[in-house]
C-alpha cells in the first residue's frame, strides 16, 4: 500500500488528529459563542496567548496545576472583557479592538516574560507543569480504537467536554437563550426588556473563557513551554472553523476536526519528500478554499423567474 | 362601558421638526375591538409607540383602567397590562415558538437551567386558554407567517396583556390566515381583552371592529361605531380634505411617451409576486403620479427603472431604448435621475462633505475631472452655485452633511438629481419627513422640469402631493395597477382613496398611454 | 478655542491616546527598570544619541510607510484586508528570485525587481478581492490566511530554489549589485526605499482625494448603497482597492530587501504588514498622515531596541504600548463625553455646528 495511505489509516494518524483539534476546537467555541450573540470575536489567537502564557509562569511558581488553570481561565475571560469594554462601552470597532488585543497579547506575553525569567524567546528555563495524560482503564486495550481514544492529555477529553458544555448552554441556559436572542434579533430582545450589551459581554466573556483552555493546553499539553507567538494562526483558523461550522455546536466539532485532521495530515506528509513548508501552508489555503464555497453557497440572491412565485403580490391571497 | 384606555390630547413632534400627532384624543372601551385608520403619516403608528412607551409625547395625559399613568418604555407598559403585535414581528427566527415566548421571563431548573419543558407548557397553557394554536416546539423560520404573528400575540397574552395593539397585523397574511386572526381576535374580545387594531384595510375593518377612530394629518377626524360607517365613509373621512387643495396649472408641453414599461413583474426573494404585469408610459412634460400605499410593490419598482434591481420579466424602454440590464451608471447617462425614497441609505453619505455628495453623478464627466484628475475649484465652484440656487442652509460645501437637517440633505439629493437637467425624474417620496418649505420647493422644482418638457414619474404616498402635482395619475395596489386617471382636473382624494386602499379597482388597467 | 477643538476633535483625540500611551511606558519603566531614569532616557532619546540610531528610525520607517498606505488604501473603501504581510513577503521573494537571475544595467534593473515585487503583491491581494466582490467571502479572514500561504511559499520559493549554501544562515543569494538601491547617507543603511515610500505617501494622497478613481474608493468606503445608485462600479472598487494594497505593500518589501540586505533574510515574517495596520489606525487612513505615524512608530521601535539594548527592560514593553494606543483610537467614544459637553456649551452659545 502506499506509504502515504498507510501512514493516514494508521491510529497513529487518528491520535494525532485529536491531539491537534485540542487548541482548535476549545478557540472554535469561543468564536462561536460571541458569533451566535452577534460580536464577532477575533481575538482567540491573543486571548489563547495570554492563557498559554499564564499557565505557564503560574504553574512554574506555584507548582499548582490547579492555580495555573484557574489562572490562565482568568486571563482569557480578561481578554473577554476587555474587548467588551472597549467594542460596547466605548464604540471601538470589534475587528480593529480584536486586532489591537492580539497585538497586545503578543507583546505582554514575551514581556512579561522577559521580566520573570530574563527570556525572550520561549520559556524554556521554567519548570512549569503539564497536564496529565489520561489512559482509561479498559478502553485503551480495545484494538485500533483503544489507541486512538486513550491516552490523550486530559484536555483533550476536556475539549469533548466543551463542546457538551457549549451545547448545554447555549441550549439549555437561559442566559444561552437570550445570546441567541440577541444575536437573532436585538430588537426582540429589547422588546422584552434583555440588556442587549450585557448579553453580549456574557457571550465575549465566555468566549474568552474557552478559548482560554486551547492556550492552556497548548503550553502545558501540546508542548511543555511557552514560546512567542507559538499560537502561529490557531486562533484565526478558529475563526474559519466556526464559521464553517454555522456556529453551532455539531458544526463547530465537525469543522474543528477537519481542520485538526488537516493539520496533522500536515505533519505526515512531512515523512514524504514534500517540503515542510508546502505541506504547512494546506491547512490555510483549504481554510480559503472552504471559505469561499461556503460564501458562495449563503449568497441567496438572484432573478427569479415569475413562475417560481408562490404567492401573488405581498397583500393578496396565495396562488 | 368602562374606558380601558383614554389619550387626552397628545402631541408629539419628531427631532426633525415633523409633527406626528397634533392634539389627538381617542377613548377606547373595554372589551371591544378598536380600529385606528389613516394614511401613511397620519399619525396612527406614533398614538401607539407612544401608547407602548416606545416614544413619549411632549404634551397630552394617557389614563389606564381609568388612572393616570406614565409610560416610558416597553416595559412600563408591559407592567400595566399593556401588549403589541408590531408590523414587522419581533421574534428570533431561529428560535423556537416557546423560546420566543418565554424569553425574558425564562422558567427555570435549579436556578441555572433552562426549564425546556416547563416552556412548552407555558407555551400550550396559553395557547389553550386563548384558542391560539402554535407547535411550541418548530423554530418560527418554520412557521408561516400567520402563526408567527400567532406566536407574539402569545407573548403578549403570556405576559398578562388585557389591551393588545396590533400594527397593521393583516399586511403580511393571506386571506385564510386573516380569517383565523379575526376568529382569534373575537375570542379574545369574548375572554374579556381589548384589542386596538391598526389597519387601512377598509373591508376588514368594517368586519371585525366594533369602533373605529379616523386620522388624518396628525390629527383625530372622528370615532363611531364601526356599523354607522360605510367602507366609503371610512374612505372619504381618511383622505376627504375640507379645504379645496393646491394644484398646479396644466401641462402645455406635452410630449410623446419618454418612459415605455411594459409587463414588468418581479418575485423577490421570498418568492413572491411583488410587481405583476406593471405596464405604463410616462410622457414628456407631464408629471405621472403613483398614488399607493407603502409596500405595495413602489420600493422595488423604482428600484428597477434605476438599474439597481433585476426583474423577472418585462420591458423598460427610455426613448425607445431598453434601460434592463443596463448598469445604473448607463441609466443615467441615458438621462434618467432617480430621488430615492432612503434619503439616507441610498442619496447621500452622510459622513462627507456635500461637495462629495454633490458630484456623485458627474465627477468623471468634463468639467469635473480632466482625465483621471478631479478638478476641486469647479466641484467647489459648482457646489457653492447649487447651495445658493437650490438654498441649501449650510455654512459652505465643505460642510459634512449629517449635521444638516432632514430638509436640507433632501435638497443637496434634489440639487444634485435634478441639476443635471435629466430627461428622466423619477422622484420616490421626495417630501417624505421634511419641513414644508423645503417640500415647496421640491415640487416648485418638478414642475417647473416638467414645464420644460422634462418626464417626472412622481411615486408617493402623500396624496396632496399626488393631486397637486400630476397630470395623470395611477393607482398601485398589491403589485398591480387598479386605477388610471387621466383628467385630473375633477379628481379629489376621495376618488383615489378607494383604489388605494383596494376597496375597489378598475378591470384590466395600465397606465399606457393610448397611442 | 473650543471651536478650534472641536474641528480637530478627531486628531486631539489621536494625540491624547498617544500622550497617554506614553504616560504609560514611562510608568512601566519605573516599575520594572533598576535604572529608571536611565531606562527611560535610552528609549525616549536613545533613537537620536547615535547616527546609526538615528538612521534606523527613517530605514525602518521605509517599508512601514509602504504599508500603512496600503492599509490605508483598502480601509478606505471600508475593506478589512489584512493582507499586506502575505502580500509584503511574497512580493519580496519572487522579486529576489528575479533580482538573482537576471543581469542587466541598474537603470533597468532596479525598476523592473520593485515591478516584479509589487506585482506579485498585487496578484496576491486580488485573491481576497474577487472572492469578497463575487461571493461576499470575509477579505478579513482570507487575506489573514493567505498570509500564512504567502509566507510558506515565499520560505519555499528562498529556501529551496535561490538558498545560497555558502552563507551561515538560511538566506538567499547576493543580489547582484545592478538591483542594489542605492543609499544616499554616508555610515547608514539609509536607501532611496525612504524616498520612495514619501513619494508614494503623496501620490497616494493625490490618487484618494484628487482622482476619480480615489473618489470611487472613498464614496464606496462612506456608503455602499450611495455609490451603487449613484452609478459607480462597486464591484471593480472592491477588488481595485485590495490589489493597490498588495502592490504597495509588496513594493515596501522589496525596497526593503534591495536597500538594506541585499538578499532575503526574512526566515520569519517581518511584521511590517500589522506595523501598517497600526499606523493606518493612528493616520486615520490620512496618507499625509501615515508618514508621521509611521515615523513615530519607527522612532518608538528603534527606542524599545536601545531601551532592549542598554537596559533591562523589553522591546516588547513597545509593541503593549502601541496596542494600547491603537485601542484608544478605535474606541470612537473615548472622550466623547467631553466632545458632547462642549459641543453643548457651543450651541447654548448660538453657534451654528
Amino acid at each position: 500500500m502506499n506509504p502515504l495511505l498507510k501512514s493516514i489509516l494508521s491510529v497513529e494518524f487518528g491520535f494525532a488528529v485529536f491531539r491537534v483539534m485540542t487548541p482548535l476546537l476549545f478557540a472554535a467555541i469561543g468564536v462561536s459563542i460571541s458569533n451566535l450573540a452577534g460580536t464577532i470575536n477575533i481575538s482567540m489567537e491573543g486571548t489563547m496567548l495570554v492563557a498559554a502564557f499564564v499557565g505557564v509562569i503560574v504553574s512554574a511558581f506555584t507548582k499548582s496545576l490547579v492555580l495555573a488553570l484557574l489562572a490562565g481561565i482568568a486571563a482569557g475571560v480578561a481578554m473577554g472583557a476587555i474587548l467588551s469594554y472597549f467594542h460596547l462601552r466605548l464604540k471601538a470597532d470589534i475587528i480593529l479592538a480584536a486586532i489591537a488585543l492580539n497585538i497586545f497579547a503578543s507583546g505582554i506575553t514575551v514581556f512579561l516574560l522577559f521580566i520573570t525569567t530574563g527570556e525572550k524567546g520561549q520559556s524554556s528555563s521554567l519548570k512549569s507543569l503539564l497536564f496529565p495524560e489520561i489512559h482509561i482503564p479498559l478502553i485503551k486495550s480495545i484494538p485500533v480504537l483503544g489507541t486512538i481514544i486513550s491516552g490523550h492529555n486530559v484536555m483533550t477529553y476536556g475539549a469533548f467536554l466543551a463542546i457538551i458544555l457549549f451545547y448545554i448552554i447555549t441550549f439549555k441556559t437561559p442566559l444561552g437563550l437570550r445570546i441567541r436572542a440577541v444575536g437573532q434579533n436585538p430588537n426582540a430582545a429589547e422588546s422584552v426588556g434583555i440588556n442587549v450589551n450585557r448579553t453580549r459581554m456574557w457571550a465575549l466573556m465566555l468566549s474568552g473563557f474557552f478559548g482560554a483552555f486551547g492556550g492552556l493546553y497548548l503550553s502545558m499539553g501540546y508542548v511543555s513551554w511557552f514560546a512567542r507567538d507559538f499560537v502561529a494562526g490557531r486562533g484565526w483558523i478558529a475563526v474559519a472553523a466556526a464559521t464553517l461550522g454555522g456556529y453551532m455546536p455539531l458544526g463547530t466539532f465537525l469543522a474543528s476536526l477537519l481542520f485538526g485532521a488537516v493539520n496533522a495530515l500536515a505533519i505526515y506528509f512531512a515523512s514524504l519528500q514534500i517540503p515542510s513548508e508546502l505541506i504547512a501552508l494546506i491547512p490555510y489555503l483549504a481554510t480559503v478554499i472552504a471559505l469561499t464555497i461556503y460564501s458562495a453557497r449563503a449568497l441567496k440572491k438572484r432573478t427569479r423567474k415569475v413562475g417560481e412565485a408562490k404567492q401573488v403580490g405581498k397583500i393578496k391571497e396565495s396562488i | 362601558m368602562d374606558n380601558i384606555l383614554e389619550a387626552k390630547n397628545i402631541l408629539k413632534v419628531y427631532e426633525n421638526g415633523v409633527i406626528a400627532n397634533r392634539g389627538v384624543s381617542v377613548s377606547v372601551e373595554e372589551n371591544t375591538i378598536h380600529a385606528i385608520v389613516g394614511e401613511n403619516g397620519a399619525g396612527k403608528t406614533t398614538l401607539m409607540k407612544i401608547i407602548f412607551g416606545i416614544e413619549q409625547a411632549q404634551e397630552g395625559k394617557i389614563f389606564f383602567k381609568g388612572s393616570r399613568v406614565s409610560i416610558r418604555s416597553p416595559n412600563d407598559a408591559i407592567q400595566l397590562g399593556i401588549g403589541m403585535v408590531h408590523q414587522h414581528l419581533m421574534l428570533a427566527p431561529d428560535l423556537t415558538v416557546a423560546e420566543n415566548i418565554v424569553l425574558g421571563n425564562e422558567p427555570r431548573r435549579a436556578r441555572i437551567f433552562l426549564d425546556t419543558d416547563r416552556a412548552g407548557e407555558i407555551t400550550r397553557q396559553v395557547s389553550e386558554d386563548y384558542g391560539l394554536q402554535a407547535p411550541p416546539d418548530k423554530k418560527i423560520k418554520d412557521l408561516p407567517i400567520g402563526v408567527r404573528q400567532r406566536v407574539e400575540i402569545l407573548k403578549a397574552l403570556f405576559r398578562n396583556a388585557e389591551l393588545l395593539i396590533l400594527d397593521e397585523p393583516t399586511s403580511v397574511l393571506t386571506p385564510q390566515e386573516t380569517e383565523v386572526l379575526f376568529k382569534t381576535l373575537r375570542n379574545l374580545k369574548n375572554q374579556g381583552k381589548t384589542i386596538i387594531f391598526i389597519s387601512h384595510r377598509l373591508n376588514e375593518v368594517k368586519q371585525i371592529a366594533d369602533r373605529v377612530t379616523i386620522m388624518r394629518d396628525a390629527r383625530v377626524i372622528d370615532t363611531r361605531d364601526a356599523e354607522e360607517l360605510t367602507e366609503h365613509d371610512i374612505a372619504h373621512l381618511m383622505v376627504g380634505r375640507d379645504i379645496s387643495f393646491e394644484r398646479i396649472p396644466a401641462s402645455t408641453n406635452l410630449g410623446a411617451p419618454l418612459l415605455s414599461v411594459r409587463n414588468l413583474s418581479y418575485v423577490d426573494d421570498e418568492a413572491i409576486l411583488v410587481l405583476n404585469k406593471f405596464s405604463f408610459d410616462v410622457r414628456a412634460g407631464e408629471i405621472l403620479g403613483l398614488a399607493g400605499v407603502v409596500g405595495n410593490g413602489q420600493t422595488e419598482l423604482v428600484r428597477i427603472l434605476a438599474g439597481l434591481l433585476q426583474p423577472s420579466e418585462g420591458e423598460i424602454a427610455l426613448r425607445g431604448e431598453a434601460l434592463i440590464g443596463l448598469s445604473p451608471r448607463k441609466i443615467r447617462e441615458k438621462g434618467l435621475c432617480h430621488i430615492p425614497e432612503d434619503r439616507m441609505e441610498d442619496g447621500v453619505a452622510e459622513e462627507t462633505t456635500l461637495e462629495e455628495n454633490f458630484i456623485l453623478d458627474r465627477y468623471y464627466k468634463q468639467g469635473f475631472s480632466k482625465g483621471i484628475r478631479l478638478l476641486w475649484k469647479n466641484i467647489s465652484r459648482h457646489s457653492a452655485e447649487l447651495i445658493a440656487k437650490f438654498n441649501i442652509l449650510a455654512p459652505s460645501g465643505k460642510t459634512i452633511v449629517s449635521s444638516l437637517s432632514g430638509g436640507n440633505i433632501q435638497k443637496v439629493v434634489v440639487a444634485r438629481e435634478l441639476s443635471s437637467d435629466p430627461d428622466m425624474i423619477i422622484a420616490a417620496q421626495p417630501t417624505r419627513g421634511i419641513d414644508v418649505g423645503s417640500e415647496e420647493m421640491v415640487h416648485r422644482l418638478l414642475r417647473e422640469a416638467r414645464d420644460r418638457g422634462r418626464a417626472v414619474f412622481l411615486v408617493s404616498a402623500d396624496l396632496d402631493e399626488i393631486l397637486k402635482l400630476s397630470t395623470r395619475v395611477i393607482v398601485i395596489y398589491n403589485g398591480e395597477i387598479v386605477a388610471h386617471f387621466q383628467d385630473m382636473s375633477k379628481v379629489r382624494a376621495e376618488d383615489l382613496g378607494p383604489y388605494m386602499l383596494g376597496v375597489q379597482r378598475e378591470e384590466a388597467v395600465s397606465g399606457k398611454v393610448p397611442a | 478655542m473650543e471651536k478650534f477643538l472641536l474641528k480637530y476633535f478627531t486628531l486631539i483625540r489621536v494625540i491624547i491616546a498617544i500622550a497617554i500611551g506614553i504616560v504609560i511606558s514611562v510608568f512601566l519603566i519605573f516599575l520594572i527598570s533598576r535604572e529608571p531614569g536611565f531606562s527611560l532616557r535610552s528609549f525616549l532619546l536613545g533613537p537620536l544619541l547615535t547616527r546609526s540610531r538615528f538612521a534606523h528610525v527613517f530605514e525602518t520607517a521605509s517599508p512601514i510607510i509602504f504599508c500603512g498606505l496600503a492599509i490605508a488604501v483598502a480601509f478606505q473603501a471600508k475593506q478589512f484586508n489584512i493582507g499586506a504581510e502575505g502580500s509584503l513577503y511574497l512580493g519580496a521573494a519572487v522579486a529576489t528570485a528575479f533580482a538573482v537571475s537576471t543581469n542587466m544595467p541598474a537603470f533597468i534593473h532596479i525598476p523592473l525587481v520593485l515591478l516584479v515585487g509589487g506585482l506579485t503583491g498585487a496578484a496576491w491581494s486580488f485573491i481576497p478581492g474577487i472572492l469578497k466582490a463575487k461571493w461576499k467571502a470575509s477579505e478579513l479572514v482570507s487575506s489573514l490566511m493567505l498570509n500564512y500561504v504567502a509566507y510558506f511559499l515565499g520560505l519555499y520559493l528562498i529556501n529551496f530554489h535561490f538558498r545560497d549554501k555558502e552563507a551561515g544562515f538560511l538566506v538567499s543569494y547576493q543580489f547582484p549589485e545592478t538591483a542594489w538601491l542605492p543609499r544616499f547617507i554616508p555610515d547608514t543603511r539609509i536607501h532611496y526605499g525612504i524616498i520612495l515610500a514619501l513619494v508614494a505617501a503623496v501620490l497616494v494622497y493625490y490618487f484618494l482625494y484628487h482622482t476619480t478613481t480615489g473618489y470611487e474608493i472613498r464614496s464606496t468606503g462612506f456608503n455602499d448603497r450611495f455609490a451603487r445608485y449613484g452609478g459607480i462600479n462597486v464591484f471593480k472598487v472592491i477588488i481595485l482597492c485590495q490589489v493597490i494594497l498588495g502592490f504597495l505593500a509588496a513594493i515596501g518589501g522589496t525596497t526593503e530587501i534591495m536597500g538594506i540586505h541585499r538578499r532575503f533574510v526574512w526566515q520569519d515574517s517581518p511584521g511590517y504588514g500589522w506595523s501598517g495596520i497600526i499606523v493606518a489606525i493612528i493616520g486615520r487612513n490620512h496618507p499625509l498622515l501615515i508618514i508621521p505615524a509611521s515615523f513615530f512608530l519607527s522612532y518608538m521601535q528603534v527606542g524599545g531596541r536601545v531601551l532592549n539594548l542598554m537596559s533591562d527592560v523589553p522591546a516588547e514593553m513597545i509593541t503593549v504600548i502601541q496596542s494600547i494606543i491603537i485601542l484608544l483610537i478605535t474606541a470612537e467614544a473615548f472622550l466623547s463625553q467631553w466632545k458632547y459637553r462642549i459641543t453643548l456649551r457651543q450651541a447654548e452659545k448660538g453657534d451654528a455646528v
